[in-house]
């Protein structure tokens, strides 16, 4: 058999509901899972004589994400009408942007698993409004509910950069990162607030030859499992039907499919790909939109540092393993807490296991964010700096940690209070190593000695000692003078 | 009792001369010794009203302050939507539609304690010349029933010429104030696109649609721009006060415009009926006298103007009727198949001949791979006419000419010939692609004593201007009381 070799290509478009208080073009509040309808006003209806008003909220957060996707921003951008016809379409057209998108030509990084970061290519994003939704669950009908119809849409393409279903899965998970940074999404993949379409074929080369096959498009995917699953499926039907009957891409056989979760298999919708006339033309009812430089700069201040700029950045600066580094980048309030303590004195590994060890456990607990735990992070600096000193051993200050959110007390005063204040005082401790070391000859010897048991019985009298002194001793400095005094 | 105007009707219930009540219910006896054969009204409000005009006068005689337009007997056209009665396009598809909110001119009509009589007759969703497209019943032209009242504000137009109200409502998008009131004998105004909101008037083309009054003399059309006028936030292709500011058409209206300089367009009026030349020679001899001076200006590309039109508004109008389609309000057919059905057997027997005539010219002309020859085309030319306009404006303030080629047709006369139909429109739709405001006034009488109207078009959001020079005019001429005689 020859030599068979193949390259994956996908592209995704990508569609996140911005987490604007009301709709893109009504005062309509957005909310998820009320009663049917119930989130409906004449214009999100699409009634008779009603016209559109641009939520500015709406316009700002897409220019936002799309300044961290590193687009390049339209001074003038415009709506477009694209019509079609679907029960919960209520218009029977989608205002949406068409040749003038408001932005285009960026990009995103996403983390491979060697450590390294890819580029992927972003053609465009742009606005629009999402539809209702069609419920088909009574009976001999069909019913409509809109609640979401009129929900403002970010849509963004990217590429077919993508080489394999785990990159695709990175991208969106940078992405939902990404969108909840910048606070213009919640991205709740159960909510649908994310919902995927790749675009999947491959480049196989056979016989030092290059074959394509037909793209399919896999509709409407809102989770990640679906989606890394569906590719990964789609990649091996694929690769079947060009080994079967030579199936390559074609004009006009490109494929829309579903992805059934029951049978983890990837459907066929429709054969070919139909030609869709969807009469673009400019929304007569809306005024073009004009970006000043000032408003640019305005929504550009509301920039952060990205989190895969973050991630990088722990774990080049403070040399933090790259899960640590994952884990205090996941959310935003985490890494600038993080950032704060470190900048208040904290050592940056001290800090992060505090913070991974037991304070995302309590804010877990209590379903909050760290920053709201009601600690400060200058005070978790401190502790840091007092495990880092030697006055409080690591578990104590996981101990301390847990008071101080529940006392809100300082940590000092805490570490006193509990008597968890390591003593250091080397004249102090010696009379108490020096009753030890009389209590017990016998280990003594052992370390004299210098035999196979030396080293045990080093443990065993350095053990004495902080049962002595309820824990209290700095075990550093007990193993000096138990060293000095019996060398 | 009769009167002139709702300027002096409002005056005399406001001293106490006469009551909105016995106007109103005049008005009523009129409605019901006419409108049998008149047809102006789709329906009439009697109860209410004569309970408004009672509150009025009540709030009158306690020396309450009372709005501008307090206890006039106004109509409203049947395509702008109101919470009460039904708002039905004089379509089948809306025959029932009960309207959740009123337009934006409603409420203003309403907070101007007006006494709203009933809602008019139109072609359907606005789409004629004549009326004659109505799918529920006939006007006629109250001069002579036997002729057409003009389009597609007919009902509007024959109820202000008969006397059935005093002031009406009515929208144009190509001509649809100008012509009727034209072939009525009554001042119709179009104003500047912008200047009045179009929310609640439900949308034939909506960059050419605006609203604008119907009345008998051109201080009432003042009076009820007074009204009218203004930026609503609800519709962002309405004019914000900071661009134009808010102004009192009544308070300047009797000065003369000192040295005006009126633009004639050579050749143009060589279409129309001798008659109607002879009217408008005649109008120039008025305005001669007044001292104006007469300058030749070029509008070199009048001639694409309709074929412009006829694109642009129908491909808006097949976007806006898209939403008629049997699933959320309106006509439903009975016993669909499928959900197919349920749209295209909803619309079939919803929607009247012309209506289906143009979202079928409006949808091929959208269609991909004739964009760019129609609709990208017809743009262009729109920018052409705009450049004209601005030209000639540079040179005069106003323009002169006939607001239609012939006076009101026989009924029936035109209904087989849509293309011979469209050409009563040829001197309107300029000023709709162009945005700039139009007026009609009566200008003379044909052999058959039929109105002749002049129209006049100034810059745009010159609307202060455009009725000074009309009054000026009026004031010289007795055109404006002669009245249909009817039994």
């Amino acid at each position: 058999m020859s030599e068979l070799q193949y390259k994956v290509l996908v592209g995704l478009e990508i569609h996140v509901h911005l987490s604007t208080k009301t709709k893109m073009f009504c005062g309509c509040a957005l909310s998820f899972g009320e009663e049917a309808n119930s989130r409906v006003c004449p214009v999100c209806l699409g009634m008779p004589g009603v016209l559109p008003v641009m939520n500015k909220q709406a316009f700002e957060y897409a220019v936002l994400a799309a300044l961290a996707l590193n687009c390049e921003i339209a001074k003038f951008t415009k709506w477009d009408r694209k019509g079609y016809y679907y029960p919960d379409l209520p218009k029977n057209y989608q205002i949406s942007q068409y040749d003038l998108p408001l932005s285009r030509n960026g990009f995103i990084e996403i983390p491979l698993e060697s450590g390294k970061t890819k580029r992927i290519g972003i053609i465009r994003a742009h606005l629009e409004e999402d539809a209702g939704k069609n419920l088909h669950a009574t009976g001999n009908f069909s019913q409509v509910d809109l609640n979401r119809a009129g929900t403002p849409l970010l849509e963004i393409v990217t590429e077919p950069d993508m080489n394999s279903a785990a990159e695709v899965r990175a991208l969106a998970e940078e992405l939902q990162r990404m969108v909840r940074y910048l606070g213009v999404s919640e991205a709740d993949m159960q909510k649908g607030h994310m919902r995927f379409e790749p675009n999947v074929n491959l480049v196989i080369t056979k016989d030092s030859k290059e074959y394509k096959t037909p793209i399919a498009e896999i509709k409407n995917l809102n989770s990640f499992r679906a989606l890394e699953k569906s590719i990964e499926y789609e990649i091996g039907r694929q690769l079947d039907r060009f080994l079967e009957i030579g199936e390559v891409m074609e004009m006009g056989n490109k494929s829309t499919r579903g992805w059934d979760d029951v049978k983890e298999a990837t459907v066929l919708q429709r054969e070919k790909e139909e030609a869709h006339d969807y009469r673009y033309f400019p929304e007569p009812d809306l005024v073009p939109v004009e970006l000043t430089e000032e408003q640019l700069k305005d929504i550009k201040s509301r920039l952060c540092e990205l989190p895969i700029k973050k991630q990088m950045r722990y774990v080049n600066e403070y040399k933090l393993s790259d899960y640590d580094a994952g884990v205090l980048t996941a959310e935003r309030a985490t890494g600038e807490f993080f950032d704060e303590a470190v900048k208040a004195g904290g050592e940056p590994k001290r800090v992060c296991n505090l913070l991974t060890q037991v304070g995302l456990k309590l804010a877990n607990e209590k379903g909050c964010s760290v920053a709201e735990l009601g600690i400060k992070p200058d005070g978790l600096a401190k502790l840091a700096m007092m495990v880092e000193s030697g006055e409080i051993s690591a578990t104590a200050a996981n101990t301390i940690l847990g008071e101080m959110v529940k006392i809100g007390k300082s940590p000092q005063e805490l570490a006193e209070q509990l008597n968890l204040i390591q003593k250091s005082d080397a004249g102090e401790l010696e009379k108490i190593v020096e009753q030890v070391l009389a209590e017990n000859h016998r280990a003594v010897d052992d370390v004299k000695s210098g035999g196979k048991r030396s080293k045990k019985a080093e443990g065993f009298l350095l053990g004495q000692v902080m049962q002595k002194t309820r824990g209290q001793a700095n075990p550093k400095v007990v193993s000096e003078i138990i060293s000095k005094k019996l060398s | 009792m009769d009167w002139q105007s709702a300027k002096e009707l409002r005056d005399k219930i406001r001293t106490g001369e006469t009551s909105s009540v016995e106007a109103t219910e005049a008005v009523f006896e009129r409605i019901a010794n006419s409108e049998p054969a008149i047809g102006a009204y789709i329906s009439t409000f009697e109860k209410s009203a004569i309970d408004k005009a009672r509150e009025i006068d009540k709030r009158i005689a306690n020396g309450e302050a009372v709005g501008e337009l307090a206890g006039v007997p106004v109509a409203i056209k049947d395509n702008m939507c109101t919470t009460f009665g039904t708002t039905t396009c004089a379509s089948k598809i809306l025959k029932n539609f009960h309207a959740p909110y009123n337009a934006t001119v409603v409420d203003k009509l309403i907070a101007a304690d007006a006494v709203i009589v009933g809602k008019t007759n139109l072609d359907e969703f606005a789409m004629g010349s004549s009326t004659e497209n109505s799918s529920l019943k006939q006007t006629v032209n109250p001069w002579d029933i036997k002729r057409v009242p003009g389009g597609s504000s007919g009902g509007s137009t024959a109820a202000v010429a008969a006397g059935l109200c005093c002031a009406a409502l009515g929208s144009d998008t190509g001509g649809s104030i100008r012509q009727p009131a034209s072939f009525c004998g009554v001042v119709g105004l179009k104003p500047t696109y912008g200047r009045v909101s179009r929310y609640g008037l439900v949308a034939y083309g909506s960059s050419l649609d605006q609203i604008g009054p119907i009345t008998r003399t051109v201080g009432d059309c003042a009076l009820m721009m007074n009204v009218i006028t203004g930026h609503d936030e609800k519709d962002s292709t309405s004019v914000s006060e900071s661009v134009v500011p808010a102004c009192n058409y009544l308070e300047k209206l009797d000065e003369p415009i000192s040295g005006l300089k009126i633009g004639i367009v050579p050749g143009l009026n060589t279409g129309s009926d001798s008659d109607v030349q002879k009217a408008i020679s005649g109008a120039i001899e008025v305005y001669k006298k007044l001292g104006a001076e007469i300058i030749e200006v070029e509008m070199p590309h009048f001639d694409y103007a309709i074929a412009a039109y006829y694109v642009i508004a129908t491909a808006e109008a097949s976007s806006n009727l898209a939403r008629y389609d049997g699933v959320h309000y309106g006509h439903r057919t009975k016993n669909p198949k499928d959900y197919i059905e349920v749209y295209t057997k909803s619309r079939a027997e919803g929607f009247g001949k012309e209506v289906k005539r143009r979202i079928m010219l409006g949808t091929y002309a959208l269609s991909s791979g004739y964009y760019d020859a129609y609709y990208l085309k017809a743009l262009k030319v729109r920018n052409l006419i705009r450049g004209d306009f601005t030209k000639a404006f540079e040179r005069c303030q106003a323009i002169l000419m006939p607001v239609s080629p012939t006076t009101a047709f026989k009924i029936g006369e035109k209904v087989d010939d849509p293309l011979k139909m469209y050409l009563s429109d040829i001197y309107t739709i300029a000023a709709n692609l162009a945005g700039v405001p139009g007026i009609s006034i009566p200008c003379g009488f044909d052999k058959n004593n039929l109105p002749v109207g002049l129209q006049i078009l100034t810059p745009a959001f010159s609307e202060d201007k455009l009725l000074r020079i009309s009054r000026m005019f009026e004031a010289q001429t007795d055109w404006h009381k002669k009245k249909p005689a009817i039994r």
